[in-house]
Parts: structure tokens; sequence; C-alpha cells
């Protein structure tokens, strides 16, 4: 879309269609005192000055270093033809796909996308995305609140604390009762998660990996679950859903993830993808769009937006999510990544993930005093408990160009000393090596 | 079709009070305006319902509307038949299409007969 400014005559000839005398008497509906002073905003630049200005910003960034930060967000490789495809102007620009005979490719992209992320999660229907991970939890607990009629909801210590925090923050004015059941070494202690679901609880929710890296089976907690009448979400890593035992196999009755390993870049924290999946059961609870496939009156096949009359345009005041911004460009992503990757190349990536993980950590606990937080399986990611403090050496690290890991202690006092690291196809054996001297050498 | 024997809502539900019970549908003006319904989702026997409040929800291919309950009391029976064929409503609104069966605990106040009813229901047509 061009940037077209208005000339003062343009605004008069608008205002005089409205029928309002100038600018002010067109805001007068809204307060004195909510209206702006002013709009704090420097003069004009020419596009030379503000290329140049922007780019000595950018500059400031520190762009080439060598990462092994995760904790929910992943430096995977995009192969360019998903920058290629997804870059072509009808996707950037296309809006919600309400008139189905307009938007046949936007709305065939979604179901296709919907499709993928049912198989890759195992569940019986995905929504068109929400807007990351974090809301994709968050509606997956007022699900379970709708659906239960029930205000207790149990969550794992060891689900992501930025995804907690942003439930607690969504929720503050709900009256929900949250009980939280601490980690245990890094693990999720599931013998007292079951004993905090009852007959009053909505929803337990935990994650796989979970924020420590751990790899858990919730198969009893969600069987134990289900007998009290609550409903299982669980939040997953979607890439390494390709080795994984599945949220369906599992018995989850809603999944959700953060779509930004499925080939969207990390960006500085977004726009990412929130994937939302769930049973037959639970359809009608689902926020968002759903895309259904059809036949039109002739027989031919068509897709359109499904289950319409509860959707944002037509029951507004009941609607459970407004996303408005382009999500299904996100969605049209990660359909793209999936696609060329294929079964085969997404079990692949996430094993050969999985296998350098464990290559550094039996390298890195040769370091003097280094141990594993948790002695549980793991995959492409681990907590790696230091002699000291973490924070200093990741400074010390990121001078050098090694970004070591996310520090634990920022979301669990006590874990001061522990250091999250995550491996992706990206790094090598040899950054490994690198990373193990100067660990060593910082410590 | 406004039939004689039940008493309305200004919401379009209708209700038969008979003794201590009352079962509640929707009128046909109402499954017309709606056109083909789709879903509908009702209370569970047990639940309590209230006069005024919404009791459930019901979709059509162009429209999704409160249900607002008549009356006051307990649920005693739901039309499990609706979950899977809700176009009953729309074939047969006052029989086949009934909604639920409510154990009064206080008699309802302030519903319309059928000629206050009609008069709503037509100038709502125009």
């Amino acid at each position: 879309m061009p940037y077209i400014p208005h000339t003062p005559d343009e605004q008069r000839r608008m205002l005089d269609v409205v029928g309002v005398a100038d600018m002010d008497a067109l805001f007068a509906e809204i307060p004195e005192a909510l209206r702006p002073k002013s709009f704090d905003l420097p003069e004009g630049l020419g596009e030379h000055e503000v290329m140049r200005h922007l780019e000595t910003l950018a500059d400031k960034n520190n762009t080439r270093l060598v990462g092994f930060l995760g904790a929910g967000f992943y430096d995977h490789a995009i192969p360019a033809a998903v920058d290629f495809l997804t870059s072509r102007g009808e996707f950037a620009t296309a809006y919600t796909p309400y008139q189905p005979e307009a938007s046949q490719g936007s709305l065939q992209a979604i179901f296709e996308y919907q499709t993928a992320v049912c198989r890759l999660l195992d569940m019986e229907y995905a929504n068109a995305s929400v807007y990351d991970g974090g809301t994709a939890l968050y509606e997956a607990m007022m699900m379970a609140v709708r659906h239960t009629k029930r205000r207790k909801i149990v969550v794992d210590e060891c689900v992501n604390p930025i995804y907690r925090r942003m439930l607690d923050c969504y929720t503050s004015n709900l009256h929900l009762e949250m009980t939280v059941v601490a980690h245990r070494e890094g693990g999720s202690n599931l013998k007292a998660l079951s004993a905090a679901v009852d007959t009053d609880t909505a929803a337990v929710i935990v994650q796989n990996p979970n924020f420590f890296g751990v790899l858990e089976d919730f198969s009893g907690l969600f069987t134990h679950a289900r007998s009290q009448g609550a409903l299982n979400i669980i939040s997953v890593y979607p890439l390494m859903q390709a080795v994984l035992k599945t949220p369906g196999a599992m018995g989850a009755d809603i999944a959700t993830a953060e779509g930004q390993s499925l080939g969207l870049p990390l960006s500085f924290g977004g726009p990412y993808l929130g994937m939302m999946a769930c049973t037959k059961a639970l359809i009608r609870q689902m926020p968002g769009r759903i895309v259904g496939r059809t036949t039109d009156s002739q027989g031919r096949t068509g897709y359109v937006l499904t289950l319409q009359a509860r959707e944002q345009h037509i029951r507004r005041q009941k609607a459970t999510s407004n996303i408005c911004s382009n999500q299904a460009l996100c969605a049209l992503r990660a359909i793209t990544y999936l696609c060329l990757m294929g079964p085969r190349g997404l079990a692949n990536t996430a094993t050969h993930c999985s296998e350098l993980a464990h290559y550094a950590a039996r390298r890195l606990l040769k370091l003097p005093g280094a141990r594993l937080l948790s002695q549980r399986p793991f995959a492409n990611e681990f907590a790696l408990v230091l002699p000291k403090p973490v924070y200093h050496v990741i400074d010390r690290l990121t001078r050098r160009g090694f970004l070591p890991g996310f520090p634990l202690g920022r979301y669990y006092p006590g874990l001061e000393n522990v250091l999250l690291i995550a491996c992706t196809e990206k790094n090598t054996r040899e950054d490994i090596g690198i990373l193990k001297e100067l660990l060593g050498g910082a410590l | 079709m406004i039939p004689n024997d039940l008493l309305y809502t200004s919401s379009h539900e209708w209700v038969r009070v008979t003794d201590q019970e009352a079962l509640i549908g929707i009128t046909d003006f109402a499954q017309c305006q709606l056109g083909d319904i789709t879903f509908i989702e009702l209370p569970s026997m047990g639940d309590t319902v209230v006069q005024g409040r919404e009791m459930g929800s019901i979709e059509s291919v162009k429209a999704a509307s409160e249900l607002n309950s008549p009356v006051s009391g307990t649920v005693v029976e739901v039309n499990a038949e609706l979950d899977g064929a809700p176009e009953k409503i729309n074939q047969d609104p006052y029989g086949a299409g009934w909604m639920i069966r409510v154990r009064l605990s206080e008699p309802p106040q302030g519903l319309l007969s059928p000629e206050e009813y009609k008069a709503i229901a037509e100038c709502s047509d125009e």
C-alpha cells in the first residue's frame, strides 16, 4: 500500500462532506483530556537521510552472533523459497478472506495449513492461527473455562514463564483461580500436578518439551485430569513434534504452539504464529477463524470461512478473539516451510538439532563444576548448571561474538547459575567447541 | 403462525406452562428470521435458569443469537434430538423443535399473550 498524504485542500473537501468546520470540530466527540497534546514527532527528512538514520540505528544491533539462545524461540534455517513464495503481493496485502468468491487462494492456503497442523499435532481440528504461542495458550485456557464452566486452572511451572505471565495478565480481572505446581529440578512434578487437578478444575496446562528443554509424557496426568472432568492443554515446540510423542497420542484436548520455528525469522520478537488445535468436541469453543472445504452448487471444490455466525464481524460483543493483523501470512510461511521440508525433512532436522544438543551437553559437562539441572531426557535444549552466576558469563561471551544461552535465573529465583542452551541446525560442532573453550575461560 | 395456547417473550421464545413445568422453544417468526439453523447450545439437565437471563445460544447460517429463558427453575429435560438435527427448529418450531423442559421455581411474570406477541412479531417484520 503506498503512503498517500492528504493535502490541506483534500482535508478541506473531506471536512465539507462530513459537514464540520475544521479538524478540531471533527474530533470534538473525544474529551479534551483524552486528546494528545502533541505527537512529539521530529521534522520530516528526505529519503536518503531517513535511510542513513535507520542504517545507523540498525548497525547498533550485533547481528553476527553465534547463538545458542532458545527458551521458546529458535533460530532455525529458513529455505529461501519460503521468503520468495510468501512475499508475493497477493499474500502480503490480503485481509480476512470473508468473501470466498474473491479469496479461494488464501482460503485454500489456510485450509492446507490447518490440515498440516492437525497432522503434526495429531489433533482433529485446527484454526487459522492467532497472534503467538502465548496468546494461543491463553485462548486454550479460556476455551476450557467456557466448556467446563469451572474457574480453577492448574499450571505446570515448567510452562514457558512468558506464557504464564500472559495468562496471569490476561486473567487478572476474570477471577480465575490459578494453581502453579512447582518444577522439580527442571522436570514436571507429575504427582503434584495430578493431586492438584480435581472436580473444580477447568484445565491442566503443561508444555513439552518444557521450558528447561526436558521431555515429558503427560499421558497419565491427562487420563487423571479427564476423569475429573478437566481439559488437558499442552503447549509444544512444533518442529520437534516430527519426532516426539504427539499431543493427540498423549490425550490432549487442546494443543497450542509457537509456530515461529516453522519458517518464521526471529525478527526481534515477532510477528509470530500462534497455533491451536483441538478435539472435535471443542470445535465450537475454538476462537478465531476456521476454514472449511465444501462443494458449490455445481459440485466444484470450494473453501470458506466456516462457523462464520460466531465470528467477530457478526457476533462482535461475544467474539473471543479479534485477530486483525495478517496472521494468515505467518500461517502461510509455516505451511510453505512444512511443504518444502516434508515429514522426513522435518524429522531429520529435529533429530539433527537434538543430536547436536546432546553433543554440546557431553562437551560442556567436561567443564569443571558443570552439571545438568535435570537427568531426564531432552531434545535440542538443556539446562546446564555452572559453578557461578551466568549473567557475567553471558556478557563476556557476547562481547566475543557468542551468545551462550538464556539465564534461567531471569525467571526462576535460585537458578542464577543455570544456563539454558539450545542448538539448531545453524550451529556446528566447531561452534560448540569454541563455546566450550570460551565458557571455560569465563568461569 | 402464533399458537393461541402459548405465552411469549419479546426476545421471541415461546413457553407452554403446565402445572409446575414449562416447555420452551423459539417462535416460528424467530426461526424464519434466523434462516437455516446450524447449531444450538442449551443448558444441561439439572442447570438452573433464570427468567430473562441467557440460557444458551443459537446459530444459523447468517447470525448467532442468545436464547433467554422465559421462566425461572431447574432444567429437567433437554431435547437431545436437536444436537444432531438443529433443522427441526426450522421445520417444526412449536413441536419437534422444542428445546428444554423446566421445573418452575416461581411462576413466570410478565410474559406476553399471543395477541401481544403478534404485535411485536409483526412490528419487527416490517
